[in-house]
Parts: structure tokens; C-alpha cells; sequence
């Protein structure tokens, strides 16, 4: 099969990549092995929210600081301004609303009661502009009875630290008692499922109810509704009398699997082919190209492209992988940038620097990869794969990951880059 | 040094790293509260399992073996194939009568086929009904499929046999007992489309039920047996250079997937060879190998719904790109989603709620879509769709057959035949 553009790698970069694509008019497949790392979002993301351990206000100044090698100082403050201002409305047309600046980060609730820098915070989440001055005032946090993975002592505990009054209740809705019965499948997304229409109006009474009792000025809760669109949050805020604000879970994340579908299914909807639980097996090079790729579902009718992407992400989604010598790109063995000594991997102090997080294919300023030292004419990595950035200490992933997908894609739309 | 890898147990179990993606496209999951989940199930149940078989838990013949959980599963892990493995290796009870005779779909659709009109009619009694379903536990709204008076097999020996030695090029097909008892007009559809392009269909030597049925209600030994029968027939044709064709995306999973997986079968030198039509027919289009031409009086809206099955094995994009090609064909991709029959798995009266609530979901996007048929290439799928929704369902080769201008496809091929 022919494509234009094939991208292997089938999360938040890849679809990204693809959507631009394709709506330039490029026959587009994606080839995904597995569901994405955007099931495990925090609600937000970010372009650069800390520097050398501080918190950073404007990302876009703060850019121009970093090292030579980083993805961003590829890309220039200019180019990352452009492409900022273009995410939201991007996703938008997915039907995910984002809201934020590039210009100044706000701040997101974290699951455990403390504020995080973010760029982009999803429909209904907690976010506020300064932790310093919180505009919640008496705060109820509110759980569904049996739900485990959220823990509202944790907000309280910081949200006092930060000297608010805060009280937290209960509730059982009886559209959850089947769920209830499986202790271990009690999650945020089965939950989700169940929590619209009727549900969220009694959910809403509920909560007015406790609003009434404790005379609290802001509720949260978890992030627990909104699994296929935005629909039950806007119910929800249009019937609970205060405002109410969404508190990230532990995985899997209700608004990070919403935008994931939300992004596969306008993508396939522009006509784009996406390959669900498949995976690149090898790739066949000739004179610095690479022509196609096998997957292991298609076996001996290979996938051929002029250009082809790769954004299989970082360890998690195995992109890069580690075994006790080495660590390396596992599809097509690409040269990657990491230390040969094993001790200089990681540092046993887990709130250190982490070498790790930074290792990933070598890549020139158009983000090309190389193989055996060889520039690969067509073939560029996106997001998580690429060397140069520690997205963790940085905060910079999801910035990383949308910039250097929309860039990579228009370079392939203007046909920059390739044969030298 | 490559100790890590080596020392990876059976069906990648140690490489759960229990994020629980598993279990949010577990179509089980929201609907029973007795199924303990594809994660616990899987991979976390299988340490215990390891231990002490006392661990292992009944609930598991929950799992209706759809893989949706491997396809979503980012680490690799083979977690339908670990419960599968789970129920036949630790279940101490015999399987029911039920179960046996919801198995044996090659022997009971021997039987009905030869009373076909009277297996119908007694099938849609109520009274019938109410036995099967308070004395064997076959759940009474459940709509039996109706069976056909004459066999694939039948009509092919008598009306199609002779002159598939004329074409240039052959195929062998693998018709399944769908196609064999119940709906033989999807395998006269496949004729007429590989004949059209220049190809003799050629049925194999032997052909056994698949036994993916048998699988699901244990019967291993039965399954192991019809799969030897199969794969020996497999092999003669390969070695005629015949490719096997399938049209059900269930069989052709199970010779190619389950027969290794699950009943220990080597099948690797003949697995390539085992195939959709869809996909053989795609690639000798998109290799301009062979022409099709189109009637242009088709016209029709057509949603294609993707089996659970057709989702693991990756080949969805062949059967709706093929559909795509056909101009008359307005084309409506539908979420892929379980429609919750899962072959035997929804006719048992214990699943058949279950069953009903998971594709409700399904079933309501294909009424919103307002099409003239759904295209699927699971005719399980079919008799659920139908039976849920009302709205016609064809296999994908059925629909290109009735789009298809045999003698315009002839010509521009240089088949006379």
C-alpha cells in the first residue's frame, strides 16, 4: 500500500503530525502499537514550566535560554510562538476545548494538592493563575463513595497549606452500584461511562446539597466524567450553584483518553488510515531513504511513502528501550544519543536529575534521524523520541511533542529538508 | 547478552507493567460486575495461577475472547490469550450440554441443514423457545440463525465445480459453517468476484469447522483434531500454490492465531497462506494486478462495523478500502466497538443482558446513520446487528459482488471463460 506520509507512533504526535497532513490534502496512515501515553495526561500540558528548578512565567522568553541541542532551540522562539497559538484552535476542531497562554503559564491542581505550571489545561480542570492568591474561598472536595484512585486528603492538606478552609463529602449515586460490585474495576473511566444525562443532574443535586450544608464557595472533584465528549462536564457546571472545577486521577486519565479519541477519531474522520494494534517489524533503506516499512498485522504487503514519521514516544511507550547494556531505538535501530556507561544512566536519588529522561535518537536541525551515522533523507522523529530535552524536570512534553509535529509535518508539506 | 529478553514467560505476561489501559477497552467490564477485568483476569490473576491453580476464578468464562485488550495493550501482552489459556487449563468442570452442542456448529448444522425448513419454523416457536431457554439455558429472545435447505458445498459441486480449472490463476476457499449451512450466498458471491478477475475457487481436500466455538466452551481435544484435519488440507493447497481464502474474519483469526496460541498447533509454514478474500483481493488491486469495474446503478449507504476479530488482526483497512473503491458506495466508518455476541458467547441465557448492553452502543450509532446496509466480515456480527437493529448486514465481498460488473470486470481482465 501507498501512502505520502507514514507515521509510526499513534499518540498525541503522531495524530497531530497526521491531522496537518491530511488536511493538506496527503494520504495519511498512522501504525500504532497499542493505546498512547495521553491515557496517563494530568489534564494539562506544558510548553516550559520549570528552569533549573524554578518556575517559569513566560516560556516563550524563557525558551531562548535553553541549550543548543534541545528540540526547541531547533525550532526558534518565532516558530514555537506560531505553532503555540495554533494548538488550541487545532484541537478545537477535534471537539477538545484547551485554554491557556504560551505567553504566561498558569497553574494546575495536581492530584496530590499542589500547583504545577501548564500551558494548556483541558475543558473543566482546576487551574488558577496564581497559586499565591487563590480565588477558590471555602472549598468542598467531592468523591463518589468506592472510588480509590483520588484522594481528597491530599488536596485538603495543600490546599490549607495554602490557607484555604476546606471540607470534603461523599456520595453515592445509585447508577454506580453495579460498578460497585468489582471493587478492582471502580476507575475513573467505567465511572465516566455512567456519569451523563439523569446521573449528572442527581450528581448535581447532590453536590448542591453539600454546598448548602458546609456554606463552601468552590467545589472540586475528580476528574471522573467527560469520557467521550464535554457534554456532562457543561451539564454539570450549569447545574451545580457554585463553581466546580475537575482534579486529575490516578491513570487512566477520563480527559486524556477523551482527547486521544477525540484526535483518532477527527483524524480517521479527515480520511486518514489508522492501524490500531499493529507495529513496525522493519523497514527497508536504500541509498538514505527509507522506501517502506512491514508491520507485523500486514505482513508480507508492506507500507511504502514518500516521507515517513517517527513518534513512538520515549521509554514508556517503548520507543527507546533499555536492556542491561544498552540502550536503543528498537524498531529500526537508529543511532541514539545515550551514555555507553550503565551507572551514568540514572542517579539513585529519584528527585535528582535523571540522565535517561534525556537520551533519544540523534537528530539534525530538521529533526532526521540517522542510522550507522547516516542521515535518513525521509524519515524524522517527533515528540517523545527525540534526544535533547528531560521533559520530566523540564515540564516541556507536551510542548515538545506539538511543536515539533506541527513543524516536521509542514516541512514535509513544503518538501524542505530532504534529499542533501 | 540478551538474558531479559530469554526470560519473558508465555504470552509476554511479565511484561505487564499494569497500567491498566487493558481494562477501559474491555467491552466486558462496564456492563458485569462479576468479571473480574481483563488486567486482573490476565496478567495479574496468572501470578497467583502460577503459585496455586486454587487461585483461578470461574468468572473468567466472562471474557467473551474479543482482544480488544491486546489491541490496546501498549507492552505487548498477550492478556486474551493468558484468560483463554487460564479457562481451559484450570476449569474443573466438564463442558454442559449447552455448551457442547453450541460447539459443534459443523454436526448441528449437518443435522438442520437436511430438516432446514423444519429447524426454522420449530426454531421461531415460542414454546421452542422457552425450553431451550429454561431447560439448556439458550437464552429465548436469542434469534437463531435460519438454515439453508441446500449446502455451500451442494450447490458449488453442482453448479460451479466444473469450470474453476479454466481460469489462470486459483484459489482455495475456506467456506466455514456459516457460509456452508447457513448463508451459502456469500460463498457464491466469492465466486463470482474471483472468477471475474481470472481466478478458479477451489474448495480444500477436507474442511473441519474452524473451532473457534469449540475453543471458547473448552472442547480442545474436539478442536485440536478438526485443526490437524484443516491444516493438512491447508497444506495441499499452499503446495499447489493456492492461497486459502477466508471470508470470515473469525476462521481465518483462528487457523492463523489461535491454532498456535491456544491449542499449541505449529502452523507457521503454511500461516501467510491463510487469508481474508478481502485482503488477497485488495492487493491484487493495489498491485494493479487486476481490474475491477463497477456497475454504475449501485447505489448504496454502507456503515462497516469492524469485528473484534478483524480489530486484532489488523486487516480492517483492507475490506473498507475495497468497499471504498466502489463509486455508488456511500461510505460510513463506524466506531470499532464490540457488538457483544461474540459467537456462542451471546446466545447462553447468562450472557445474553450482557450481551445486549455492550453493543447497545453500536446499535444506536448504526440507526442514527440511517444506511442501507452494514458491511461486516464476522457473520456473528451479522446475526447480532440484524437481529438488534433491523438493518440489512452483507460481508463485504457480498457487497462488491453486487456492485461488480462481472462482464465489464471480465473483459478488462482478459478472462473468458
Amino acid at each position: 500500500m501507498k501512502y505520502d506520509t507514514i507515521i509510526i507512533g499513534g499518540g498525541m504526535s503522531g495524530l497531530v503530525a497526521g491531522i496537518r497532513l491530511r488536511k493538506a490534502g496527503q494520504k495519511v496512515a498512522i501504525v500504532s502499537a497499542g493505546q498512547s501515553a495521553l491515557h496517563f495526561n494530568s489534564g494539562s500540558m506544558s510548553l516550559l514550566g520549570h528552569e533549573q528548578g524554578r518556575d517559569v512565567a513566560n516560556p516563550l522568553v524563557a525558551i531562548e535560554r535553553l541549550h543548543p541541542g534541545h528540540p526547541y532551540s531547533k525550532l526558534g522562539a518565532e516558530t514555537i510562538r506560531k505553532y503555540a497559538s495554533e494548538v488550541a484552535p487545532l484541537f478545537a476542531e477535534a471537539g477538545v476545548t484547551l485554554k491557556g497562554s504560551a505567553e504566561r503559564n498558569h497553574y494546575r491542581l495536581t492530584p496530590i494538592g499542589m500547583f504545577k505550571p501548564a500551558w494548556l489545561t483541558l475543558e473543566g480542570y482546576a487551574s488558577v493563575d496564581d497559586p499565591k492568591s487563590l480565588p477558590w474561598g471555602k472549598v468542598l472536595v467531592v468523591n463518589v463513595a468506592g472510588f480509590v484512585d483520588f484522594y481528597p486528603q491530599f488536596i485538603e492538606l495543600g490546599l490549607s497549606k495554602a490557607g484555604l478552609e476546606c471540607v470534603s463529602r461523599t456520595f453515592i449515586l445509585p447508577g454506580l452500584e453495579t460498578l460497585r460490585k468489582s471493587a478492582t474495576e471502580m476507575r475513573a473511566t467505567n465511572i465516566a461511562r455512567v456519569l451523563k444525562d439523569e446521573v449528572v443532574l442527581e450528581m448535581a443535586s447532590q453536590i448542591n446539597s453539600y454546598l448548602k450544608e458546609t456554606g463552601s464557595d468552590t467545589v472540586l472533584m475528580p476528574a471522573i466524567l467527560g469520557l467521550y465528549d464535554e457534554n456532562p462536564i457543561r451539564l454539570l457546571r450549569s447545574k451545580v450553584v457554585k463553581p466546580i472545577h475537575l482534579v486529575s486521577t490516578m491513570p487512566m486519565s477520563v480527559g486524556g483518553m477523551r482527547a486521544q479519541m477525540s484526535l483518532c477519531k477527527y483524524f480517521q474522520k479527515l480520511g486518514g488510515t489508522y492501524l490500531i494494534g499493529d507495529k513496525v517489524t522493519a523497514g527497508r533503506f536504500e541509498d538514505g531513504s527509507l522506501k517502506a516499512v512491514s508491520t507485523q498485522n500486514l505482513g508480507d504487503m508492506p507500507l511504502e511513502a514518500d516521507n515517513f514519521i517517527l513518534a513512538t514516544g520515549s521509554f514508556f511507550s517503548h520507543g527507546l528501550e533499555a536492556n542491561p547494556t544498552s540502550i536503543y531505538e528498537p524498531i529500526f535501530g537508529l543511532d541514539v544519543e545515550a551514555s555507553e556507561h550503565r551507572p551514568e544512566w540514572c542517579d539513585m536519588d529519584i528527585y535528582k536529575k535523571q540522565n535517561y529522561m534525556q537520551y533519544g535518537v540523534v537528530n539534525d536541525d530538521d529533526f532526521h534521524v540517522f542510522l550507522q551515522g547516516r542521515r535518513i533523507d525521509n524519515l524524522r522523529a517527533v515528540g517523545a523520541v527525540l534526544s535533547g530535552c528531560n521533559s520530566m524536570k523540564e515540564e516541556s512534553g507536551g510542548g515538545v511533542s506539538l511543536m515539533t509535529s506541527l513543524k516536521v509535518a509542514d516541512d514535509i508539506l513544503n518538501g524542505k529538508g530532504g534529499k542533501k | 547478552m540478551n538474558y531479559q529478553e530469554q526470560n519473558i514467560s508465555a504470552n509476554n505476561f511479565e511484561d505487564c507493567i499494569k497500567c491498566t489501559i487493558c481494562t477501559v477497552y474491555c467491552p466486558v467490564t462496564p456492563f458485569n460486575p462479576n468479571y473480574p477485568g481483563p488486567k486482573q483476569a490476565g496478567p495479574d490473576g496468572e501470578r497467583y495461577r502460577l503459585k496455586k491453580p486454587y487461585f483461578y476464578d470461574e468468572a473468567l468464562k466472562y471474557c467473551l475472547n474479543c482482544k480488544r485488550c491486546e489491541v490496546a495493550c501498549p507492552s505487548n501482552v498477550k492478556i486474551g490469550d493468558i484468560i483463554q489459556s487460564a479457562r481451559i487449563k484450570y476449569t474443573k468442570s466438564k463442558p454442559s450440554l449447552r455448551d457442547t452442542m453450541l460447539a459443534n456448529t459443523d454436526f448441528v448444522g449437518t443435522m438442520s441443514s437436511a430438516f432446514a425448513p423444519i429447524v426454522n419454523a420449530t426454531l421461531k416457536l415460542k414454546p421452542v423457545k422457552v425450553v431451550l431457554d429454561s431447560v439448556l439455558k439458550i437464552d429465548e429472545h436469542r434469534q437463531f440463525p435460519a438454515y439453508s435447505s441446500q449446502k455451500f458445498t451442494t450447490w458449488y459441486k453442482k453448479e460451479a465445480a466444473q469450470k474453476q480449472d479454466r481460469f489462470a490463476n486459483h484459489v482455495s476457499y475456506f467456506h466455514g459453517c456459516y457460509v456452508q449451512y447457513n448463508y451459502p450466498q456469500l460463498g457464491k458471491d466469492l465466486v463470482t468476484v474471483m472468477n471475474a478477475v481470472g481466478y478458479g475457487v477451489h474448495l480444500l481436500e477436507k474442511e473441519r469447522c474452524c473451532g473457534v466455538a469449540k475453543i471458547a466452551n473448552r472442547l480442545v481435544k474436539e478442536a485440536t483434531r478438526d485443526a490437524n484435519i484443516n491444516l493438512a488440507s491447508i497444506r495441499k493447497s499452499v503446495a499447489d500454490n493456492r492461497v486459502v481464502l477466508g471470508t470470515s474474519s473469525t476462521c481465518t483469526f483462528t487457523m492463523r492465531d489461535e491454532y498456535p496460541h491456544l491449542l499449541h498447533i505449529d502452523n507457521a509454514d503454511v500461516r501467510d497462506d491463510i487469508m481474508l478474500a478481502t485482503r488477497f483481493l485488495f492487493n491484487l488491486v493495489d498491485e494493479g494486478k487486476v481490474k475491477l469495474v463497477f456497475r454504475k446503478d449501485f447505489h448504496k449507504r454502507v456503515a462497516y462495523h469492524t469485528p473484534c476479530h478483524m480489530e486484532k488482526l489488523g486487516w480492517s483497512v483492507y475490506s473498507t478500502s475495497l468497499l471504498k473503491m466502489i463509486p455508488g458506495l456511500d461510505f460510513v466508518a463506524l466506531d470499532s466497538v464490540c457488538c457483544g455476541i461474540a459467537g456462542t458467547y451471546g446466545f447462553k441465557k447468562e450472557n445474553y443482558k450482557y450481551s445486549q448492553e455492550i453493543g447497545s452502543a453500536l446499535f444506536k450509532q448504526i440507526l442514527s446513520e440511517r444506511v442501507d446496509a452494514v458491511a461486516t466480515d464476522c457473520e456473528t456480527c451479522k446475526w447480532q446487528i440484524e437481529m438488534s437493529t433491523g438493518v440489512h448486514v452483507d460481508n463485504p465481498i457480498s457487497i462488491v459482488a453486487q456492485a461488480l460488473d462481472v462482464e465489464a470486470t471480465m473483459k478488462a481482465n482478459g478472462v473468458s471463460i
